[in-house]
C-alpha cells in the first residue's frame, strides 16, 4: 500500500528511465514506429447495424463494391484501384529490397497501389508494382524525372503523421553502398532529411510546383499531396488550392523509419479529428469525391477501414500494419530481439537496421529472413481481410459500396471521440461542439 | 530553327513541342518570345536541342532538363534548372532563390546574381555565378561544383556532404560543419576546366576553396548543437 502511495504519476518509472537515459547519452531518443501513447481512435466508434428502419444487405452474397478512382480531378490518367486500401510510401534503404518487392507483389494481386519513398524508386519495386505512387520528398534522393514519368501518380510530401514540421533520418548502419549510392551519399553517414521543399515554399509556390510537375510528365499522373495531420482544414483547403488531384491526411499514428521520440509521441494530432477536418474542408469547397481524401495512421483492421471510409475518406493507406503482416513483431529469431534490448511486441528497432524479422534492414544475412514471395501472400491475405471486414460492416449497414457508408451509420463511445469525429455519443443526441 | 511567341501560344504546347512528344522531326534550334515571366518553360526536356528565350521566365525554367541547352536572355525566378540532370542552361541575367536545386548534372551558368539558397541539396550538378549569391548557398549540397566570381551571403555550406565550393569575393560566414580547404593542383585545374566550359574569363589562383568538414556526418553528442 504505502508503495503505491510513494509512486508518482508526474515521474512513472518510464519518465525517470528516460531522464537516466538522456543524462546518459546527452541527445535525444531516435526510434521507429508511431505515437504509442494512447488517443482517441477508430476503436472509439461504432456501427448502428440495419434494424427495423434500415435493412442489410446478405453477407458474402449480395454485392458491395470497394473499387475506387482517384485523380480524375486533373490527370488524363486516373488512378482506378480495385480496393480502397492503399500501400503507404516507404522507402528502399528503410525497408530492404524484399520488403519491397512483397509489398508490391501484393498490392498487384490485390489490384492496388504502393508507394516508393525518399531514395527514389528501384527497378524491383517498378517491376513487382502494377501501380506505383512516387514520392516527391523535401531531400529529393534519387529523384529522376525519368521515374517521374514512370510513376502512375506522384505524391508531393509535405509531412507525415509521425514527425510534421521534421525531416527523416536513416542511421548510418542502413546506408549501405548501393541505398548511398541511390541517394548520392557516402556510404555509411547518419543521413539526414530535409525539412522542407528546396524549392518552394507555401501554397502559392505549391501550385506552380504542381503545374512544373505535370508539364514534365505530360499532364497524365494524378498529383496527390499529403501532410501530416496538424491543421488539417487548413493544409487540405491549401492543397486543394494548389491544384491537388488528391491528399493524403497521415495522422500522428502514422510510422516512420526513424526519427525522434518526441516527435512522434508529441507533435500532430490522432487520425480520428484529423478524418473529420479534412472531409469538413474538402466539403466547404465542394471538393468531397472530386479530390480524394485518403487517410493513414494507425488504421489496422477492416473496421478502421471501414470506420474512415464512414467519415468520408475515398481510401486509406497503412504502413506499419503491412509490416506486421510481413512478420514485423512476430515471436521469430527472438534472441535478435533481446541483442536489441527489446522484445516481439514492443520492437521498434527499425533506425538499427537490425530488424530480425529482415524487413528493416540492409543486412543481406537478415534480409533473406523475408522471401518476397511468401511476404506477398501474408499482405495480400491481410488485405484481403480488411477487405472483407469492410464489407461485411458496409452491408450489415445496408451499403451496396463501401463508400456509401456515412457518419450516420456510426456513434461514438466516448465524449472525446464524440466531439473528434463529430458523431453522436452512444445512446444519446449529444455530439460535444455542434449540438 | 522554330520560333514560338508566348503572347499567342500556350506554354503546355510550347513544353509538349520541346519535349518532342509527338516524335522527333530533327529540328534543333528554337526560339521563344514573350516569355513574361510564365512558370516551367522549357521544363522537362530530354532531347539535345537548343533553346533560346528572350526575356524573363517565372519559376522553374529548365527544370528537370536533360541533354537541352537552354539560354534565357533575361532574369529568371525561383528553382532556374532545378534537378536538372544533364546539358546546359545559361541565363544572362539574375536568378532568384533556389538555382539549381538538387541538380544531378549538367551545368548552370548565371551571369547575374543569385538570390537565397543557390545549389541548395545540389547532386552533382556544377553551378557557376559570375556575381553575387545570398545566403544558405549550398545548403546539405551532396555532390558538384558551386564557383561563386562576386560575394557570398551567410550560412554558405551548411550541413555541407561532398560538394566543392569555389569563392573569388568574400563570404560572410560559413555554415555548420563547411570548413576552407586547401586548393590542390587537381582542384585547381577542375576549376579552370569549369570556367572555360562557362566562357567565363577568371583566374582560377584567385579563388578559395570551401568543403565539409564531415563533422557530422555521424551523430556524436558534442555536435548535438549543430544538426
Amino acid at each position: 500500500m504505502s508503495n503505491e502511495r510513494n509512486k508518482s504519476t508526474t515521474f512513472p518509472p518510464r519518465v525517470i528511465s528516460e531522464i537516466h537515459r538522456a543524462a546518459g547519452e546527452g541527445i535525444y531518443e531516435i526510434r521507429g514506429g508511431g505515437a504509442k501513447r494512447s488517443v482517441p481512435n477508430f476503436d472509439d466508434l461504432v456501427f448502428l447495424g440495419a434494424s427495423m428502419s434500415r435493412y442489410p444487405l446478405e453477407g458474402y452474397r449480395e454485392r458491395c463494391d470497394t473499387d475506387v478512382t482517384i485523380g480524375a480531378r486533373h490527370a488524363s490518367k486516373p488512378i482506378k484501384l480495385d480496393i480502397p486500401i492503399t500501400i503507404a510510401g516507404m522507402s528502399f534503404g528503410a525497408l530492404g529490397a524484399n520488403a519491397k518487392q512483397a509489398l508490391g507483389l501484393a498490392a498487384t494481386a490485390m489490384g492496388t497501389s504502393t508507394t516508393t519513398g525518399d531514395g527514389g524508386m528501384t527497378q524491383e519495386e517498378r517491376e513487382a508494382s502494377k501501380t506505383l505512387i512516387y514520392q516527391y520528398l523535401p531531400s529529393r534522393y534519387g529523384m529522376t524525372p525519368d521515374q517521374l514519368r514512370q510513376a502512375d501518380a506522384i505524391e508531393v510530401v509535405v509531412g507525415q503523421g509521425a514527425k510534421p514540421g521534421g525531416g527523416g533520418m536513416l542511421l548510418g548502419q542502413k546506408i549501405t553502398d548501393r541505398v548511398a549510392e541511390m541517394r548520392t551519399l557516402p556510404t555509411g553517414i547518419d543521413q539526414r532529411s530535409a525539412c522542407r521543399h528546396p524549392d518552394w515554399t507555401g501554397p502559392d509556390d505549391l501550385e506552380i510546383k504542381i503545374r512544373e510537375l505535370r508539364e514534365i510528365t505530360n499532364w497524365e499522373k494524378p498529383i496527390y499531396v499529403k501532410v501530416g495531420a496538424t491543421r488539417t482544414r487548413y493544409d487540405v483547403t491549401l492543397a486543394v488550392k494548389a491544384g491537388a488531384d488528391a491528399v493524403v491526411v497521415d495522422g500522428m499514428q502514422g510510422g516512420t523509419a526513424a526519427t525522434q521520440d518526441v516527435f512522434i509521441e508529441d507533435v500532430g494530432i490522432p487520425t480520428l479529428p484529423a478524418v473529420r477536418l479534412a472531409v469538413e474542408a474538402l466539403r466547404e469547397m465542394n471538393m468531397h469525391r472530386e479530390v480524394q481524401l485518403i487517410v493513414s495512421g494507425g488504421i489496422r483492421t477492416g473496421a478502421d477501414v471501414a470506420k474512415a471510409l464512414a467519415m468520408g475518406a475515398d481510401a486509406v493507406s497503412i504502413g506499419m500494419a503491412a509490416l506486421m503482416a510481413l512478420n514485423c513483431n512476430a515471436p521469430l529469431y527472438e534472441e535478435d530481439y533481446t541483442a536489441l534490448g527489446t522484445t516481439p511486441g514492443d520492437c521498434h528497432m527499425c533506425h538499427t537496421g537490425r530488424c530480425p524479422v529482415g524487413i528493416t534492414t540492409q543486412d543481406p544475412e537478415l534480409e533473406a529472413r523475408l522471401d518476397p514471395e511468401e511476404g506477398a501472400r501474408r499482405v495480400r491475405n491481410y488485405l484481403s481481410t480488411l477487405t472483407m471486414e469492410c464489407q461485411t460492416l458496409a452491408r450489415a449497414c445496408g451499403k451496396s459500396h463501401v463508400h456509401n457508408l456515412e457518419p450516420e451509420d456510426m456513434v461514438a463511445l466516448t465524449v472525446e471521440a464524440a466531439a473528434m469525429a463529430q458523431v453522436p455519443l452512444a445512446g444519446t443526441d449529444w455530439i460535444p461542439g455542434s449540438s | 530553327m522554330e520560333t514560338f511567341d508566348l503572347s499567342s501560344a500556350e506554354v503546355r504546347d510550347l513544353n509538349r513541342r520541346l519535349q518532342m512528344r509527338d516524335g522527333d522531326d530533327g529540328e534543333r534550334q528554337f526560339r521563344v518570345l514573350h516569355p513574361n515571366g510564365a512558370h516551367a518553360l522549357a521544363a522537362g526536356l530530354t532531347h539535345p536541342i537548343d533553346v533560346t528565350i528572350e526575356g524573363h521566365t517565372g519559376y522553374y525554367c529548365a527544370g528537370m532538363n536533360q541533354e537541352a541547352t537552354v539560354t534565357v536572355n533575361g532574369n529568371a525566378g525561383t528553382g532556374v534548372a532545378e534537378n536538372m540532370m544533364s546539358g546546359m542552361v545559361r541565363i544572362r541575367g539574375d536568378v532568384s532563390q533556389s538555382a539549381g536545386a538538387t541538380a544531378h548534372g549538367g551545368l548552370l551558368v548565371i551571369e547575374g546574381d543569385a538570390s537565397a539558397r543557390c545549389a541548395i541539396s545540389l547532386k552533382g550538378a556544377d553551378v557557376v555565378v559570375q556575381g553575387s549569391i545570398g545566403h544558405m548557398a549550398a545548403f546539405m549540397a551532396q555532390a558538384g561544383k558551386l564557383v561563386v566570381l562576386g560575394d557570398v551571403g551567410a550560412d554558405l555550406g551548411d550541413s555541407l556532404y561532398e560538394a566543392q565550393i569555389f569563392v573569388r569575393g568574400t563570404v560572410a560566414s560559413l555554415g555548420a560543419d563547411c570548413v576552407e580547404k586547401e586548393m590542390g593542383e587537381t582542384h585547381l585545374a577542375a576549376l579552370k576546366s569549369l570556367l572555360a566550359q562557362a566562357g567565363l574569363d577568371a583566374d582560377a589562383g584567385s579563388f578559395r576553396r570551401y568543403g565539409s568538414a564531415r563533422q557530422l556526418y555521424n551523430f556524436n553528442i558534442d555536435n548535438a548543437g549543430s544538426y
